[in-house]
């Protein structure tokens, strides 16, 4: 057990990367109640955004000046793509039943991971991703990589970023009043389709972020790394309360946690040698997911809403 | 207007068609003695990954087997056979793999498939090709149970399916030749094992791990990592503080690559060693700049060394492709020759014409197939397998691998 605060560290950052990008999922639910699965993608692409611009800057461009503008591309990329998906798939079947969109996104998923597979140059298998140089830090008995670094500042502050914005600006409580009710805030004034755009745009940006701190965490971005990010991303936002933004990041982390742990230590359990190890980390990450559904239906920090007249 | 179109260039493929024909058959008629008139055409299948995180080694496949028929047809080796090629993609993936085995099944001119990569592929495949007695030959499958049956670890060998061969080693000489090298050569004696539980990856640990605590040596901790998450900061965190002094890895390099990265950045300093499925140049890639001194053993003495491979080597480079020819382009071009043998040696005890029942003469043929092939000499014993057991280990110096070492399992 003497490696323990390294794993809670190892899951803190794994839960924190999940947690951004659950934001989009749980937005996005909030308020037009699809689950946009094409979200994953949309952090693929933000990824590939990042990619391409390190890759126009000239050679032996340093990280201090490359990394806020791949930040930059990554943010375009993923939230043209977000806001795009939203203009032409799902908004003409925004009255059509709710099996539609999900269908939609789902086909969207495919689409774009497909897209950057044919079209993007040499993204048949996984592209190298330029690192932050420099060591790892030693806290005591925890090691913190430089790209990691990242992660850890990104997560706390997009987080306090997104709380500023949803309760202090306009767009952000015209944001809470259509997750409400999206008629009643129409009829008060607020430009519902507008609100709802910024929805996107807001989750494609965070998965921007995370797309980054994937990239320089593992040192690569591949066209199938939004599959299982995203899935896992998904859990994370029903874990936390679909729709809650706080749930989202505590349901990232938690599920981090859980992953990090159960690789680590089941394995130790007496009787449990073959249910450990990393393959078995996501079972167990979704059995916590069905045990918190079972005596919390409405997920860790959600609200239990009566059903709308 | 639209009709008139259609019939004119049905019209003009027709004439195009015929004309071609007839060249064809006059062509055929100056070049060859046989009498037989008639050029046939033989198929070869290639079934490997052509997209995804494993291309790198399945295009070299694919390219090598390309260059094989393309040779076989320049020097017109079996009298009026055409060889031609099939290459089919299977994505690393059993239930790909399987479809494309009944594709090329179904195709009567195939008459012998190169692939697959995967030993959890060609699991998925070898009663497909058996039933129609179509012969196999893979490149690059080490896991010991396709020839030897499932129960080969404990001596009890069976051969399951007779239209499988393959030109690799297996990984029952793999596992126990890199424990050897690390024990005997490189002094490690603590090993912490790795796998990612896929039927190549575990199988080759498990031979691996074995034969590293006959010598004596200890496994001080042991880890199963799931290739398609990239997170494997769990199973590092273990790595650092069991106190290892050497990683060893059951899998391939798409995983391999990242791990030995996670692995270097959190500060330990280890080298990190798997088998033949790590030994590509992506895994440098990945790994980045702490991969240097990570090992990996390979199927075969290094192909660029060897002086049976210069003519490969030169002719690969002359034919102008893509991709390298990577870790199995040499297994890969004495798999598709091996065919080609089989297919001549059939032809010639037919009176020079390809005989009714070709796919199961051929597949006898393969059996008892020997000649000096890019790898040495190929051959096949009881169970498939390629009498050439020899292994090499490279090292990984500057962005590239070298060969430290070859030899046959002590």
């Amino acid at each position: 057990m003497h490696e323990l605060p390294q794993q809670l560290v190892n899951g803190l950052l794994l839960g924190s990367m999940y947690g951004l990008v659950a934001i989009g999922y749980t937005m996005v639910y909030g308020i037009v109640q699809l689950i946009n699965f094409a979200h994953g993608e949309i952090f693929m692409t933000g990824g590939f955004g990042a990619l391409t611009v390190w890759l126009m800057l000239p050679g032996g461009t340093t990280m201090w000046i490359a990394l806020p503008l791949m930040l930059i591309g990554a943010v375009i990329v993923a939230t043209l793509i977000a806001v795009g998906a939203e203009r032409f798939a799902y908004r003409p079947l925004r009255t059509a039943p709710r099996l539609a969109p999900l269908i939609t996104a789902i086909g969207l998923s495919l689409a774009l991971q497909q897209a950057v597979w044919a079209w993007y140059p040499d993204a048949k298998s996984s592209v190298v991703f330029p690192q932050i140089p420099g060591g790892p830090f030693n806290i005591g008995s925890v090691t913190i990589q430089t790209g990691d670094v990242f992660l850890l500042l990104a997560a706390p502050i997009s987080m306090a970023f997104l709380g500023f914005f949803v309760k202090k600006t306009r767009t952000g409580r015209g944001m809470q009043a259509t997750s409400q009710d999206p008629d009643t805030a129409k009829l008060m004034g607020i430009n519902t389709d507008r609100i709802i755009t910024v929805a996107f745009a807001l989750g494609a940006v965070f998965a921007a972020v995370g797309a980054v701190a994937y990239g320089l965490k593992y040192g690569e971005v591949n066209f199938k790394m939004g599959f299982l990010l995203g899935l896992k991303a998904f859990t994370a936002a029903v874990l936390g309360g679909i729709g809650n933004i706080y749930g989202a990041m505590i349901g990232g982390l938690v599920l981090g946690l859980a992953e990090t742990l159960t690789t680590a230590y089941v394995a130790d359990i007496p009787g449990f040698q073959q249910l450990g190890g990393q393959s078995w980390g996501n079972t167990w990450a979704f059995v916590l997911l069905i045990l918190v559904l079972l005596f919390r239906p409405q997920g860790l920090l959600g609200e239990r809403v009566a059903d709308r007249a | 207007m639209r009709q008139r179109s259609l019939i004119a260039v049905t019209a003009a493929l027709a004439a195009g068609a015929l004309t071609l024909t007839a060249c064809g058959s006059r062509n055929d008629k100056a070049g060859s003695d046989t009498g037989d008139g008639g050029n046939t055409t033989v198929v070869i299948g290639v079934d490997a990954p052509l997209t995804g995180d494993l291309s790198a080694l399945g295009l070299g496949i694919k390219n090598s087997a390309d260059l094989a028929v393309k040779q076989a047809n320049e020097k017109k080796y079996v009298k009026g056979v055409t060889f031609k090629i099939q290459a089919l993609d299977d994505q690393a993936q059993a239930s790909s793999g399987q479809q494309n085995a009944t594709k090329l099944v179904a195709d009567k001119d195939v008459l012998g498939v190169v692939g697959p990569l995967n030993s959890s592929v060609s699991e998925s495949m070898q009663k497909v090709f058996d039933d129609a007695k179509l012969v196999q030959i893979s490149p690059a499958n080490t896991s010991p149970s396709l020839t030897q049956g499932p129960k080969w670890a404990t001596g009890e060998k069976v051969r399951t399916y007779k239209s499988y061969f393959r030109t690799a080693t297996t990984d029952a000489v793999q596992g126990p030749f890199a424990a050897q090298y690390l024990f005997n050569k490189a002094g490690k004696k603590k090993v912490f094992i790795i796998d990612d539980k896929k039927t190549y990856g575990a199988g080759l640990a498990g031979t691996f791990k074995g034969e590293f605590t006959k010598l004596g040596g200890q496994v001080v901790g042991e880890g199963h990592i799931d290739p398609e998450s990239k997170d494997f900061s769990a199973v590092v965190t273990q790595v650092k503080s069991s106190g290892a002094d050497v990683v060893y890895y059951g899998g391939e390099y798409p995983a391999a690559g990242p791990l030995s990265k996670q692995i270097k950045a959190s500060g330990t300093n280890i080298p990190l060693i798997g088998g033949d499925g790590i030994y590509d140049k992506k895994y440098v890639e990945l790994a980045g700049e702490g991969a240097a001194g990570d090992l990996a053993t390979s199927v075969g003495a290094p192909v660029e060394s060897l002086t049976s491979a210069k003519e490969f080597v030169a002719n690969y480079t002359k034919a102008a492709y893509k991709e390298p020819f990577s870790a199995y382009g040499g297994y890969s071009y004495d798999s598709a020759w091996a065919i080609i043998e089989a297919v001549k040696a059939a032809v010639d005890a037919n009176n020079g014409k390809l005989p009714a029942d070709a796919r199961a003469k051929v597949l006898a043929a393969v059996q008892t197939v020997t000649f000096d092939g890019v790898t040495g000499k190929v051959s096949f014993d009881e169970f498939g397998d390629a009498t050439n057991k020899q292994l090499t280990v490279y090292k990984v110096e500057g962005n590239d691998w070298k060969a430290v070492e070859s030899g046959t399992l002590g």
